[in-house]
């Protein structure tokens, strides 16, 4: 059933028991972005120690895909530094666009791999970037900032 | 013979319409229940676009060669026909591009009355002035008033709505006031299909000098709608909601406003005289159609009109209520399903919308999605009316002539399915 291949487990646990969840302090930059045709949205802040994104701690109403891509990020990106970090992005991204086209990289996606399927659906690919687009401008805020 | 009383044959009603024959996702049965969204159009308003462009196409009022004359008598034949059915004179309807800019065109009109001749004074709003409209609107019928009010220092005002989703109209007086230049507000929303009594805010505007401005987006494709009777200044709605084409919407605005108001939009067309040091005006409807019109749209309208006609929309008024008293009775059973709005059919059009608690409905919508079951999932262009509701999204199914209660057991089924995926059943 098509059904399974887009909320694959992997999204669905990540849904119900979401990584990283909550707003914390301290924090560098916030950053706030919806999804304008659904009214879905995220807060999410970032914490920088030198290059490394050493906390991401975020809120928001959202569907499966948006809130489990986002506790996906956390996983991906905390503890690393940033410009691996966009590296992981990029990739994401690509992900998302390519209309379920391209093979993902386990090595660098890890559970991002599952939203392989999402990407075949254009109208849930906002979704899926929601958190990822809130990360990239609390990055770039925090580093305007510094 | 059929007379109007006779419930609809709404097997061989479907069968007008090719779209619904057709499967979605790997095979699924289409149940498209979002018309409310844009509607689905009979061979009819096929056919007739495709004769239109395959026998009379040519640029209207603009020739004398036979072509031209008689795409001219098509354009203005359907204007006519689109008068008749709500109840306006030929002069008084606008053809737009959908009812976004009908709405536009009044805002922008008026906001160009401050500096056109005397005529137009009754139409200038500035400081001090109030413009009203209602948590309900669409963001077609909330934007272009925001915006008049930021462009010209006036106020702008809301009706608030009861926790059931009505209009609160306890204190009308409060909120139409001798300020009062505009009240815009809906016919019959797009979320909730909930009926606003036109006569008590008709009544409130004229007290006080006020123009009505109303909504009629969806009411006009579902039940019997005279203008001229509702006594409201303008009017605006959308073709591909009622079986039309879309690239067409309608404006109406009763004659005396329409031969003051200001153009919006300028160019060929609409002038009357034009030299080099300024222009006069054409006459409306004229004044308001600048450019080459969409042609084939307004016929396709206007096979539109006729098909509903037909059909007759007093029958398609009482199979949607039908259809809506179903649903609202299938959904409520479902244990985890919160109706947003009423949650009676009195007073309401065809539109239920609901949430399901545990499952996002983005989610609901994918599931439904997966079975077939078109439904629009979001805020539908009406946010506000989510806040006010506590909702942050919704679901909503709409419905037409041609759905069936077999659709609406569809959509329960569907619900719970979507619950079951979700494990919150
Ligand atoms: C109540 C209402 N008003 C206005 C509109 C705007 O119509 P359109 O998008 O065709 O301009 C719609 C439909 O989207 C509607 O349902």
């Amino acid at each position: 059933m098509q059904l399974q291949q887009m909320y694959q487990e992997i999204i669905l646990d990540h849904y119900k028991n979401p990584h990283g969840r909550g707003l914390r302090d301290p924090f560098d930059a916030e950053s706030f972005q919806v999804n304008p045709t659904c009214g879905d949205e995220v807060t999410l802040r970032v914490k920088l120690d030198g290059e490394i994104v050493s906390d991401v701690s975020y809120d928001g109403q959202g569907c499966s895909i948006s809130q489990a891509s986002t506790s996906v990020l956390t996983d991906l990106v905390v503890g690393r530094p940033v410009g691996e970090a966009f590296k992981k992005m990029d990739a994401f991204v690509e992900l998302m666009q390519s209309r379920g086209q391209i093979e993902p990289d386990e090595d660098v996606l890890e559970d991002g791999i599952a939203f392989a399927g999402v990407s075949k659906y254009p109208a849930r690919v906002k979704c899926a970037l929601l958190g990822w687009m809130a990360f990239k401008d609390a990055v770039a805020r925090s580093q305007g900032a510094a | 013979m059929t007379t109007t009383a006779a419930p609809l044959d709404v097997t061989a009603l479907r069968a007008d319409f090719p779209i619904l024959s057709r499967t979605v996702r790997d095979g699924k049965r289409l149940v498209y229940l979002d018309s409310g969204a844009t509607s689905q159009r009979p061979t009819q308003v096929l056919d007739a676009e495709r004769a239109f462009l395959e026998r009379h196409n040519a640029a209207v009022h603009r020739g004398a060669h036979q072509l031209a004359e008689e795409a001219t008598d098509e354009y203005e034949g359907a204007r006519q026909r689109i008068a008749d059915f709500v109840g306006a004179d030929f002069g008084e309807l606008v053809f737009t591009k959908n009812a976004t800019e009908g709405f536009n065109l009044v805002a922008y009109a008026m906001g160009n009355a401050a500096t056109s001749g005397p005529e137009a004074a009754r139409f200038v709003v500035g400081p001090g002035d109030e413009i009203v409209v209602t948590e309900m609107e669409h963001h077609a019928n909330l934007v272009p008033w925001q915006q008049l009010a930021a462009r010209t220092g006036a106020t702008l005002k809301w009706f608030k709505l009861t926790p059931d989703g009505r209009l609160d109209l306890s204190d009308v007086d409060s909120v139409i006031t001798p300020r009062t230049k505009v009240v815009a507000f809906t016919h019959q929303s797009n979320v909730t299909g909930v009926i606003n009594p036109v006569d008590v805010l008709v009544a409130a505007a004229r007290k006080v000098g006020a123009l009505t401005v109303l909504d009629a987006c969806q009411s006009v494709p579902h039940s019997p709608v005279n203008f001229r009777k509702l006594g409201v200044d303008f009017a605006s709605f959308s073709g591909h909601k009622m079986l039309g084409p879309s690239g067409i919407g309608v404006l109406y605005g009763r004659r005396e406003l329409l031969e003051a108001l200001p153009p919006f939009i300028t160019g060929g067309s609409m002038i009357e005289l034009v030299k080099m040091e300024g222009s006069t005006f054409a006459p409306p409807p004229a004044r308001f159609e600048a450019g080459s019109p969409m042609t084939s749209q307004a016929v396709g309208l206007g096979a539109a009109v006729d098909y509903l006609s037909v059909v007759g929309i007093e029958r398609i008024n009482a199979h949607e209520h039908d259809l809506t008293v179903a649903a609202l009775e299938g959904l409520s059973s479902v244990k985890g399903v919160r109706l947003i709005g009423p949650s009676d059919a009195v007073n309401r059009g065809g539109a239920v919308p609901f949430e399901i608690e545990g499952v996002h409905p983005h989610d609901a919508g994918q599931v439904l999605d997966s079975l077939g079951i078109a439904v629009r999932v979001g805020h539908h262009c009406a946010w506000p009316l989510h806040r006010c509701l506590n909702a942050q999204s919704s679901v909503r199914a709409t419905f037409y002539l041609y759905n069936t209660l077999d659709e609406v057991d569809a959509l329960v089924d569907g619900v719970r399915e979507a619950q079951k995926f979700f494990g919150v059943a």
